[in-house]
């Protein structure tokens, strides 16, 4: 009865600094619901409104038809219309064209002939992944409409139904809101556990709790359950808030998502415990955390730079990232549907991880001063 | 007579190359009210936060309530109230916040620890719900010291309690002191004032991490040997130049609103003489003998104040 006393005083503390503390309140709360609207139009890769120039030395029937279409798609706006690909290099160059659509010469004779009649495309691929869906988005449009032209007449060409599974139409957002989740934990949990703690040094508390029967168990979860409500409230904010504004979907078990979300959030404060074990004030402990969890977490996660483009070394880096397994039962969770008969094995990396982390955070509290 | 209640037997602690603690050994006995007094950096604080189980020696024994400091830090721990020199409470938590917190800690409460704290705590009480950043210097010790009593330690440990607070409030945290040791706690605190020395029952001069002597403050007192010399100007600081260049002059220190001064030689007509001295340099001053305080003997003992 006396333990629990001095443990429902603790996060009756806790639970003071937090609610006094307004703006940091603020901050954590705030932060990640602007930061999934900043991701979701920042970091998106869907393209949208491309600027297109035609160059059609000699206009006809067929070159109408397939301009025309080009236009109507949605996906492209025709900028200019040239004789010759001589203007092209200045629009590129300023930026007025993204695209270009080059008929050859003699296009719908060619055509009506059955010859193979030529179109180039020209890409402005300055950002790479911009460049390659513009190429694909060209290339598919011109396809479909060769493919019809073709219709009834020749040997019917392979067509490939493609189809894109999970997230048919390659939005972005679907891929950025789960890394977001793992993103916010890491901040509210390894930053705000790793400063709390550094503040108690630096402010001379810790030296008063040190002197008293709590142990160091207690000192640590009294720290850690306050944060541990913020940090989920606020990842139910953020899905919430991505359904809303991005149609996320979360297909599979809320309750599991909710699961894996504390698993990882004890994850994320024993790393912040850790880290704040070993630095003796807050700034440092700010520095160590941003360099030590929010970076691996924003770079090696997957999160944003996709683990397959990454060079061999990284990506064996990103395999202690305890986000980046986080990061794919999220996205197995919310994209696929799936449950823990699938995601089993992620979810056990991140248990033997955490495991491993408590056990030194543990150990890494000082009963005393040195 | 009862087992004392802090022992201490050749503490020695190291930082790095500094000597903190060089074999230092001493006892308090139950119910004493035991000062330490020395200059900043002399060891105090580290040999409060020994005894508190903070931190290790690196060889000696220590125990306190019969009990070794190395090895039986928890039981220590419920039993000792600490302040540290540093004020320790939470600022952003009101006066009856952190009491509140500090008695559950402890697993009890504050209506229980209200009979030892009341004659403190009442003086905090229209300020309960005040938060504790915003307390005065004086009133953030007396609930700092709320907080060190409230779950009825058997021995108190002080680090520097009234270090930055006005004269009243070091004054009236003495009374409480006074107070807590009439009624039978034993109280360690350790002060940069002289003053405040002579408000124990015993008090040992520490200085560079040795114990220069311990001893009741009367007693501290009478061991001078010589004659001091009050120097009243009222250009205090020109004085004390003109007092340092002056060729007898063994020591010379800031008193107060005035200046204490030892001569290397002995016999009458040395007032007479200073005077003159101060003349020739244009001072105009009073020098009267007076009966030496603890700090005329400390300053004695420890030869010139540290230039740092």
């Amino acid at each position: 009865m006396k333990r629990s006393s001095a443990f429902l005083g603790l996060l009756q503390k806790e639970a003071r600094h937090i609610l006094r503390d307004r703006r940091t309140l603020a901050v954590i709360v705030l932060m990640p619901i602007i930061q999934v609207v900043l991701f979701g139009y920042a970091i998106r890769t869907d393209v949208e409104d491309i600027r297109l120039a035609i160059v059609d030395p000699e206009p006809d029937a067929a070159t109408h038809a397939l301009r025309t279409r080009l236009g109507a798609s949605g996906l492209f706006r025709i900028v200019a219309v040239e004789r010759s690909t001589d203007g092209l290099n200045a629009l590129f160059a300023s930026g007025a064209a993204q695209q270009a659509v080059v008929f050859e010469r003699g296009f719908g004779d060619r055509l009506e002939s059955a010859r193979a009649a030529r179109i180039q495309i020209i890409t402005d691929a300055a950002e790479p992944n911009t460049g390659t869906a513009m190429q694909n988005y060209a290339d598919a449009l011109i396809r479909d409409h060769e493919g019809e032209l073709r219709e009834g007449t020749g040997p019917p060409p392979i067509a490939a139904d493609v189809r894109m599974r999970f997230n048919p139409t390659r939005e972005s957002s679907n891929l950025f809101v789960p890394g977001l989740i793992a993103f916010v934990i890491t901040i509210i949990s390894a930053l705000m556990t790793a400063i709390s703690l550094a503040r108690e040094k630096e402010t001379g508390t810790m030296e008063v709790l040190l002197v008293s029967p709590l142990r160091p168990v207690e000192i640590i979860a009294g720290k850690v359950a306050p944060y541990l409500l913020v940090g989920l409230a606020t990842v139910v904010l953020v899905i919430i808030e991505a359904r809303l504004i991005f149609g996320v979907p979360l297909r599979g078990s809320a309750v599991l998502l909710l699961a894996e979300g504390v698993l990882f959030t004890v994850t994320s404060l024993s790393l912040g415990i850790l880290i704040s074990a070993r630095t003796p004030s807050q700034r440092v402990a700010m520095t160590a955390v941003l360099a030590g969890t929010m970076l691996p977490t924003v770079m090696l996660s997957g999160f944003i730079f996709p683990l397959e483009s990454l060079p061999t070394p990284l990506r064996l880096i990103s395999a202690v990232i305890p986000a980046r397994w986080f990061v794919e039962i999220a996205r197995g969770i919310m994209l696929k549907g799936v449950g823990l008969d699938h995601l089993w094995q992620e979810s056990l990396v991140l248990v033997g991880m955490t495991g491993v982390l408590l056990m030194a955070s543990m150990r890494s509290f000082r009963v005393r001063l040195d | 007579m009862s087992a004392p209640a802090v022992v201490a037997e050749s503490v020695t602690r190291r930082f790095a190359d500094v000597v903190a603690l060089d074999d230092v050994s001493f006892d308090v006995r139950a119910g004493e009210l035991f000062g330490f007094v020395g200059p900043d950096g002399g060891g105090k604080t580290t040999l409060f936060r020994i005894l508190v189980t903070l931190l290790l020696a690196d060889s000696g024994r220590a125990s306190v309530l019969g009990l070794d400091v190395a090895r039986d830090l928890w039981a220590i721990r419920r039993k000792v109230g600490y302040m540290p020199g540093r004020f320790s409470l939470y600022p952003d938590l009101s006066v009856e916040e952190n009491l509140q917190f500090f008695a559950s800690v402890f697993g009890t409460t504050v209506e229980a620890g209200m009979p030892t704290i009341a004659p403190i705590y009442d003086q905090l009480a229209p300020f309960a719900t005040r938060r504790a950043g915003a307390l005065s210097g004086g009133m953030k010790q007396k609930l700092a010291l709320s907080c060190a009593l409230v779950h009825h330690p058997e021995i108190l440990f002080l680090d520097e309690p009234t270090t930055g607070v006005d004269a009243v409030s070091r004054r009236e945290f003495w009374d409480l002191l006074a107070d807590l040791r009439g009624r039978g706690l034993t109280i360690v605190v350790s002060t940069p004032y002289m003053d405040e020395a002579g408000r124990c029952d015993r008090v040992a001069l520490i200085q560079r991490g040795r114990l220069l002597g311990v001893d009741e403050p009367a007693a501290v007192a009478r061991s001078f040997s010589g004659a001091v010399l009050e120097v009243r100007s009222r250009e205090r600081y020109r004085a004390l130049l003109a007092l340092r260049a002056f060729e007898h002059t063994d020591t010379v220190h800031l008193f107060g609103e005035w200046l204490h001064y030892t001569d290397r030689r002995a016999g009458n007509g040395i007032a007479a003489d200073v005077v003159a001295h101060l003349r020739t340099n244009g001072i105009v001053a009073d020098v009267t003998p007076i009966a030496p305080t603890i700090e005329d003997t400390f300053i004695q003992r420890m030869g010139a104040p540290e230039a740092a």
